[in-house]
């Protein structure tokens, strides 16, 4: 018994360290793992870390963070900048993000519309910030589902009322009851929900605000299912992949691997047209709800952003555009391209703070297009 | 924890993957190990990994080895309990019941001859001779998942009209995801877990090597070379291991009947990138690309 403890206290202890650092590591499969190890011999350390791969089951993004942490364990090596990964729960740190540099914490630039905050309300906003944010979302992610914007679907689902019977169900039924027919079923129209296509703009005038944008989308990716994520600047890059991760942090990294173009210049009306000009995202915009985060400060010319956008409100089911300038209640679309772009919106509106634009598309489905 | 220490005469990871050759499959240390784990543990394996990296091969694989009839069941959207598990046959209990009813006997309906047997429910009465597949299971709905959980944690089902049904045996069970979702992690935690990976080159030329017929050395390595440079392109769907098999047998037949080497590839490009677009975004590169694997 007592020469047995120590190893096990050895591999109990790496199961803490793992949960410490962000994995979920169950009981079972802390069993499971042992089991396997005496099963294996076990040979070589190898056996063993075969063994908690198969037992333990990293996802594959992080297998490279998950074997640092056994090498530091099992065979001291030291572990390239963790001092434990902050879980989900916690609120995200920021500036972590590496390849978006040194950006402010999210949710920091909240309710600033302009130059007019002052050096009080900027300091208030930047201690509450963190824990807000994360709180928003996550009472954004909770309501979303009942208030997703759907459609009619094609597939027919059995219901008490609706416009047909439904035959196939009776019969059933009826074979059920020794070939009685017993109730009348009607079908209805099954439920789906609409396709969100979220834009986030990533130019340079964005620069403040697309690492909160960022958290919103995968908070949406998270909650809703058919969402796609792209990010416009002077290109275009689908990030719908990289967010589905579950965890913000990772997701939000991945994304920003593989966005190219931050800070750069902006031209919408580009990055739209390319959008379009690829029959297989333009069908992703044919009946979806469109939200463009963008303060619409285009380079180009503002006539192929409108054009842009028209074709946008023709294909999709509802175009909405969420500036931070909005956050001014004095605020007017003044810009050449915002200005072109305005008749085809179904609304502009505040997206200014995290707050206002998680409002704004909760408020989505409601509100029909005008 | 019942732990069996050898299962149909393999006892260690290296035997299991001997023998998974014999069969055709050339599973790496990780994969065979999984696999291993799994049957000696009494779990179920999970794999996952990009399409056409071979999990299902690897399932099949595995039902060859062990001699036993391999019971698959794809996933689909709106996937429900009556196709997975069992189904009553309505119109012959109907039938049994006019018969006997004509002769004012009494008839049992809820007789096997009246169960139809889906895969779940077939896998727990025979556990010895048969192994489950659950096919991409990310594609079913949370419902169904969560249906599996009770299922892959006790392997017991209940039928209300004859009571809970219990495997005498853990069944093997192997399930399957492209990981377009996120599985539970209440249904990754009851399974042992690997992910497959692209091969290595080197390996990925045996399987071509072993799969494919007829087909030379030099040509099995150019198409590594190619579907390796392919892969790290931004492709919407990258070429996996089944496409980088059939392309080399359709340039090798393209060989055969007169073409020559870079062009056989660049006419049958058609078998590994199966995507208009992906297609066009090759297109100016290809030539560079094939040279450079011909080389």
């Amino acid at each position: 018994m007592t020469d047995t403890a120590r190893p096990i206290t050895l591999f109990l202890a790496f199961t803490a360290l793992l949960r410490r650092a962000g994995f979920a590591v169950a009981p079972e499969q802390t069993v499971a793992w042992l089991a396997s190890i005496e099963l294996l011999g076990p040979r070589s350390i190898d056996d063993i870390r075969r063994a908690a791969h198969a037992t333990i089951g990293p996802p594959p993004e992080r297998f490279a963070e998950f074997d640092a942490l056994f090498d530091a364990h099992f065979l001291g090596a030291i572990v390239p900048g963790s001092e434990g990964e902050p879980s989900e729960e916690q609120p995200p740190r920021a500036a972590e993000d590496s390849s978006i540099g040194p950006e402010p914490l999210f949710g920091e630039e909240t309710r600033e519309s302009g130059a007019k905050a002052t050096t009080a309300e900027r300091l208030s906003a930047r201690r509450f910030a963190p824990g807000d944010e994360g709180e928003t979302l996550r009472r954004f992610a909770r309501a979303l589902p009942a208030r997703l914007p759907r459609r009619r679907g094609y597939r027919w689902r059995s219901a008490r009322t609706g416009p047909g019977t439904d035959a196939r169900r009776m019969f059933r039924d009826a074979l059920r009851h020794a070939g009685e027919f017993i109730s009348l079923r009607h079908r209805q129209r099954r439920l789906r929900q609409r396709r969100i296509v979220v834009l986030i703009d990533v130019s340079g005038s964005m620069k403040e605000r697309t690492q909160a944008h960022l958290a919103f989308a995968h908070a949406l990716v998270r909650a809703a299912d058919a969402v796609e994520v792209f990010t416009i600047g002077t290109r275009l890059t689908r990030i719908s992949r990289p967010l589905r991760l579950r965890s913000r942090e990772q997701a939000l990294a991945n994304a920003s691997l593989v966005v190219a173009d931050w800070d750069g210049g902006t031209r919408i009306g580009d990055a739209l047209n390319a959008f379009l000009a690829v029959p297989r995202f333009a069908a992703l915009a044919r009946g979806a709800a469109i939200v463009v985060l963008s303060d619409g400060l285009e380079r180009g010319d503002p006539s192929v952003m409108a054009d842009a956008v028209a074709r946008f409100a023709r294909l999709a089911w509802k175009i909405i555009w969420l500036t931070p300038l909005a956050a001014d209640p004095a605020f007017e679309a003044r810009t050449a391209g915002l200005v072109a772009a305005r008749p085809y919106l179904d609304k502009l509106a505040d997206g200014g703070s995290i707050d206002s634009i998680c409002a704004n598309v909760l408020d989505m489905a409601r509100e029909r297009a005008a | 924890m019942a732990v069996r220490h050898t299962i149909v005469g393999i006892g260690s990871p290296h035997e299991l993957e001997d023998a998974l050759r014999a069969a055709y499959y050339l599973a790496d240390e990780e994969l065979s190990t999984a696999a291993y784990l799994a049957l000696a543990l009494g779990k179920p394996l999970l794999l996952e990994g990009a399409p056409g990296v071979g999990k299902t091969e690897a399932a099949k694989a595995i039902a060859g080895v062990l001699g036993r009839t391999l019971l698959r069941l794809q996933c689909y959207e709106g996937i429900d309990a009556t196709s997975a598990l069992y189904e009553w046959n309505f119109p012959r209990q109907m039938l049994a019941l006019r018969q006997e009813g004509a002769y004012g006997g009494h008839v049992d309906i809820y007789r096997d001859e009246f169960l139809i047997e889906r895969p779940m429910l077939a896998c727990l009465r025979r556990p010895q001779e048969t192994v489950l597949l659950i096919d991409e299971i990310d594609r079913s709905d949370h419902e169904f998942e969560a249906f599996l959980l009770e299922f892959l944690s006790d392997f017991q089902i209940s039928i209300p009209e004859r009571g809970p049904i219990r495997a005498y045996e853990r069944p093997v069970v192997i399930l399957t995801s492209n990981r377009t979702r996120e599985l539970h992690e209440a249904l990754r935690r009851r399974c042992v877990y690997h992910w497959i990976d692209y091969p290595t080159p080197e390996r990925e030329m045996r399987i071509i090597m072993m799969r494919a017929s007829g087909v030379s050395e030099r040509a099995a390595r150019a198409v590594v070379t190619a579907v390796g440079r392919l892969r790290r392109e931004p492709l919407a769907k990258l070429p996996g291991i089944a496409e980088a098999v059939e392309w080399a047998e359709a340039a090798t037949l393209l060989n055969e009947q007169g073409a020559r080497w870079p062009e056989a590839f660049r006419r049958s490009l058609g078998v590994v990138l199966k995507d208009e677009d992906d297609l066009v975004h090759i297109a100016p590169r290809i030539d560079a690309i094939l040279a450079e694997a011909q080389a």
